[in-house]
This record gives structure tokens, sequence and C-alpha cells, in this order.
């Protein structure tokens, strides 16, 4: 069995020193979008599925297990913020706290039960979990079924950024993001992040060495879910709504979509793939169900003739990790 | 008690579809060590098949029951040897990447020709009407699904465990190098296994299209159960997924009965239940 990602590379701080410099220039880049033309409503969107992207690479990219429910972290935290922010009227940065601390008891509870499972089994149990929630948030009174909850006031986070204009909510969502990524690139380079590097690699070898393995992956497993439930919370603000789309087990496929073809395990991988399948669904809306077809050949190909994705095949010709 | 019984005979029809697909799931899955995430696609395109054969070929049902599944476990082989047999030697998550983008286009081009709306398929003459048990109503249809799926699951059973091609099936599972070592095509075999897990949803694919109505998106909605199914049953062994498929479903039903809002969540609910109790599954072998 050949591993799932192309990291052979070592990381060296040059490579550091690289990651960096991308780093900082994915910022500007980022923070100069409200000066150019470009439509910042899109760009926040991509950037809370970056997000989303992001943390559920750190589950698969470095420790091996391919979730396919992670929209249900999206989701969830997603309906907490909403609820939080419209029934109890709380405060901006109350509803995100109230989503990150809903999606952090899921991950609890699902990561205590699917961890135990490998490789395929593991994906099932994720993507049968989803689905169980799915059902109950669409029986439930508080998430309203198929209308979701709607119409959420965005109010003013800390009592002074006004996050009704459009410029000020770009930016905290931005500086979210850029939290999110701060943090999940600390987590993959701390010795927690190489435990999880060699699991992935050789899971017998890492438990002959004397690591718990099974800690190291619910752990994982419980950050991953927690920051993809950050990405919910931003993303009500965004969307002003919280629906049932965003448990539903197509956005799971989704999230995997946007890592396989950014590059599994890739640093920056994750947002690069986002913003491609983003900017698909925006632009090709008019082929209508044509969407669907193009992004199962998108999988296709990838599987097929791809498998590093975009960032991948670029660090891998110039021999860096990115 | 009449609609426990009825509850029942649907339970039983669901879990029918569930065997016969973990069925197919186990059978590929034993060989080519995929995931076919493609699975509730090709059964739809079993139900499809059927249509068409009806509507513009003018046969029926009774042929559709044995053409779709040769149709349908032809352009399964197909889909195996152009694109699954690549994946030998990777990580097994890429086969379950890949069938899911089969998945996807498959539903995707059905959607865009078809809506998502139901086309109906009438039930054959010769098994419309129903009979009176005493305590019950039997619609003829639906005891001819169960019974008929029951004796397709044993006759696969029968040919992977008592037969000498399965026997060759099962050791090529176990060692594919040493079975080639003896003159035995494998990779042959890999493709006919494509075809028969294939084929045996789209059979469940024939059998559905009276009841349920030919929709797109009809296998999306019934592959999660499926998937459930085979975390529960744990995919260990041929009869375990005909059991549990069966024990699903008639549990699905009596939920139905005594508390319908759980219907829907129920195997979902089992499947945490069974796992934290047994995390390899009722019949499985450590993944």
């Amino acid at each position: 069995m050949t591993a799932l990602t192309d990291d052979t590379l070592p990381v060296t701080p040059r490579a550091m020193r690289d990651e960096m410099i991308l780093f900082v220039v994915m910022a500007l880049l980022l923070a100069s979008v409200p000066f150019t033309g470009v439509y910042p409503f899109f760009v926040m969107q991509a950037l809370c599925f970056a997000l989303l992207a992001c943390a559920f690479n750190l589950l698969i990219g470095y420790g091996g297990l391919l979730s396919f429910g992670h929209a249900m972290f999206m989701g969830t935290a997603g309906y907490c913020s909403a609820h939080a922010l419209k029934v109890w009227a709380l405060p901006p940065e109350l509803g995100v706290l109230v989503g990150i601390a809903a999606a952090f008891v899921l991950s609890l509870i699902t990561g205590y039960i699917s961890i135990r499972r490998q490789g395929i089994y593991f994906s099932m149990i994720t993507l049968a979990l989803s689905q169980l929630l799915y059902f109950i948030y669409l029986q439930a009174p508080f998430t309203h079924g198929e209308d979701g909850i709607q119409g959420i006031p965005q109010g003013h986070m800390f009592g002074v950024l006004d996050l009704s204009k459009p410029t000020v909510l770009y930016y905290v969502v931005l500086v979210g993001f850029l939290a999110g990524f701060l943090l999940i690139y600390r987590i993959i380079n701390s010795p927690f992040g190489e435990v999880l590097k060699s699991i992935r690699e050789n899971e017998p070898r890492a438990i002959s060495l004397g690591y718990r393995t099974d800690q190291y992956k619910f752990l994982a497993f419980v950050l991953s879910g927690t920051l993809a439930g950050f990405a919910g919370a931003l993303k009500v603000f965004v969307a002003q709504n919280a629906s049932l789309t965003d448990v539903h087990w197509s956005m799971s496929g989704e999230v995997v979509l946007m890592t396989l073809v950014g590059g599994l395990g890739t640093i920056f991988g994750p947002v690069v793939g986002a913003f491609v399948i983003i900017a698909m669904q925006q632009y090709l809306a008019g082929f209508g169900q044509w969407v669907t077809v193009i992004q199962g050949s998108i999988f296709v190909i990838c599987v097929l003739t791809f498998r590093r994705g975009v960032i991948g095949e670029i660090a891998h010709y110039f021999r860096r990790s990115l | 008690m009449q609609a426990l019984y009825a509850q029942l005979l649907v339970g039983l029809i669901n879990g029918s579809f569930y065997a016969l697909l973990s069925l197919g799931l186990a059978v590929i899955f034993g060989m080519l060590n995929i995931i076919n995430f493609a699975h509730g696609a090709l059964y739809m395109m079993g139900a499809f098949v059927a249509y068409f054969l009806l509507n513009i070929g003018g046969i029926s049902y009774w042929w559709a029951l044995l053409l779709a599944p040769v149709i349908v476990g032809i352009f399964g082989m197909i889909l195996e040897r152009t694109m699954l047999q690549w994946l030998t030697g990777l990580d097994h998550l890429y086969g379950l990447l890949l069938t899911f983008g089969i998945a996807l286009i498959v539903q995707g081009v059905f959607q865009n020709y078809f809506g998502s709306s139901g086309l109906p398929y009438s039930i054959p003459d010769q098994l419309r009407g129903g009979m009176n048990l005493g305590f019950m109503f039997l619609p003829i249809y639906r005891g001819w699904v169960v019974i008929f799926s029951l004796v397709v699951c044993f006759a696969t059973w029968f040919l992977i465990e008592k037969t000498r091609l399965g026997a060759y099936l099962r050791a090529a599972t176990e060692n594919p190098t040493l079975v080639r070592a003896f003159g035995i095509n494998v990779p042959r075999m890999i493709t006919l296994t494509y075809g028969l897990g294939v084929g045996l949803a789209a059979l469940a694919g024939v059998l559905s299209a009276p009841i349920n109505q030919v929709r797109p998106l009809m296998g999306a909605d019934l592959i999660i159960v499926v998937f459930a199914v085979v975390v529960i049953g744990g995919m260990g062994s041929i009869m375990g997924s005909i059991i549990t498929g069966f024990a699903l479903g008639v549990i699905e039903g009596l939920t139905k009965y005594f508390y319908p809002e759980a219907s829907n969540t129920v195997v979902f609910v089992l499947m945490v239940l069974v796992l934290l109790v047994k995390p390899t599954g009722l019949t499985g072998r450590a993944a």
C-alpha cells in the first residue's frame, strides 16, 4: 500500500521559510480583496469553506483518516450559532463560541464512537453518523426543518465592529480564517503533528514505539471537528442562514473534493481547492445538474491521473513541502 | 394489528434490498478491497434499464429481471476494466473517492434527463392483486419480492461458499499471487466479481421499480442506510450481510409502527449502539 500523501520531503528551515513567505503572500492577497473588483461575498464564502477543508485536511492529510461526514460539524455549529444569535439574541462573539462549543461536544461523541475503526469503516461510520444528525435536524423544532434558520441578525462584534457592513464583515471573516489556518499550521508542525504523521505512515510501528495511537487520532479528530465548527459559525454571518444543505452528506463530499483537488496533506492545498470548487459552483451554476457531473468527473480525473492535487503536484515538482 | 403486520412486511421488503445491496458490497469488497460508493447509482440504473426495456423495447418485467442485471453488470465490468483496476495497490480510500465520483456522474446524467421526480413502473399482471392471509392482506408482488430476493441471496451464498468457483474466489481474496501461480486468471475473476456485485445491485433496482418509483436519486438515499447496515454487520461474511440486511429491515419496520419519528434514524442509532459494544461489527473480522 502506498501512502495517501506525498510527504517524503523533509521539513527543513528552508521549507518553513518558504511556507511563511507563501502565507504572508496569501494573507496580503486576501486582505486586498475589498480594494479590487472581486465580489467580497464570494471570497468570504470561499474562505469559510477553505477553513473547513483545512480542518478536514488536518485529519486525512496528517492522520490518514478520511472522514466522510465532516459537514456535520459545520452544520451543527451553524445551527447552534444561528439559534444563539437569533433566539437568545447573544452578541456575535458569543454566538461563534456557542457554535464552536457545540462542534467540540459533537466531535467528542462522534470521535469516541468512530475512532476505533480504521480505513473505509471509519469513513462509513462518520458518514452514517452525519446522516443520523441530518434526520434529527430535519425533525427537531429549533432547526425549522426544510426552511432552516433564516434572517439572522449580524450585530456588532465586541460592541464595535458593525458586521452588517460588507468590508467589516470581510475582515472579520478573514482574520478568523487566518487564525484558524495558523493554528492548524502550528498543530501540524508540533511534536503532536509529527506523531500524527508517523501514525499515518505506519500505525503498527507507532504503536510499537509506545504511542497510544488511538488517543492521538482522537485528539486530531476533536481538533479537526472543532475547527470545522469554527468555519460553520463564521459561515452563519456570511450567509445569514443555517440550513439542511450544510449537514447533508453531499456537502461532506464537496469538502473531500476541495481537499483532493488542492492536494491531500499539503498546507495550502485545501485553500486553493476550496476557491477552485466554489468558483466553479458560482460560474457554472447556469449548467444546472451538469455541475454534479463535472464534480464527479473531477473526482475521477484526480484519483486516476493527479492524486497529489494542484498544490501537491507543484510541491512535488519543486521538491518543497507547501 | 393489521398495521403492525403491514409494517413488518414493508420492513421485510426493505430488508431484501438492504441484503441484496450489502451482499453485493461485501462480494466487491472481498475481491477488490473497494467500498463501492457507486453501488446506489448502479441500483438506480437497474431500475431505469427495466423502465427503458418496458417502455422502449416492450420487454416485460420477467425479461428485465434477467437482462437488467446483465446490462448493468457489463457496464460495471467496463468501469472496472477502465478505471478501478488502476487503483490496485493504492490506499483503499482512493477506491472510495473514485466510486463516489462515478456515482455523482451517473446520478447527475440521469437527473439531467429525467429530473428528480419519479417515473411509474407498473406491477406485472401475473403478480397483481393480493391474498387474504386471515390476519392480514398480502399484496402478491410484495410477497414475491421477499421470496425472490431470499432465493437470490442464498444462491449467491451457495455459489461463493460451496462451489469450486467460489473456492477460487475466496482463495484469490486471501492470496492473489499464489492463486495466479496455479494458472487462474485473477484479473478476469476480479472483473467478473465486480460484475456480479453490480448485477446484484441492479437486480434489487428492478425488484424495487414497481414498489418505489424509478427516480435518479433512489440509490443515493438508500446507499447510506446500506453502509450503516454494512458497519453493523461488519462485512465479515456473506451470510452476515444477508441476515443483518433482513434483520435491520424488520427492526426499521417495527420502529415505524411503535415510534414512527425514529424510523429514519433507528438504523444509525443501532449502529452506534453496536459499535460501542463491539467495534468490529456483529460478524466482522478486524479491519
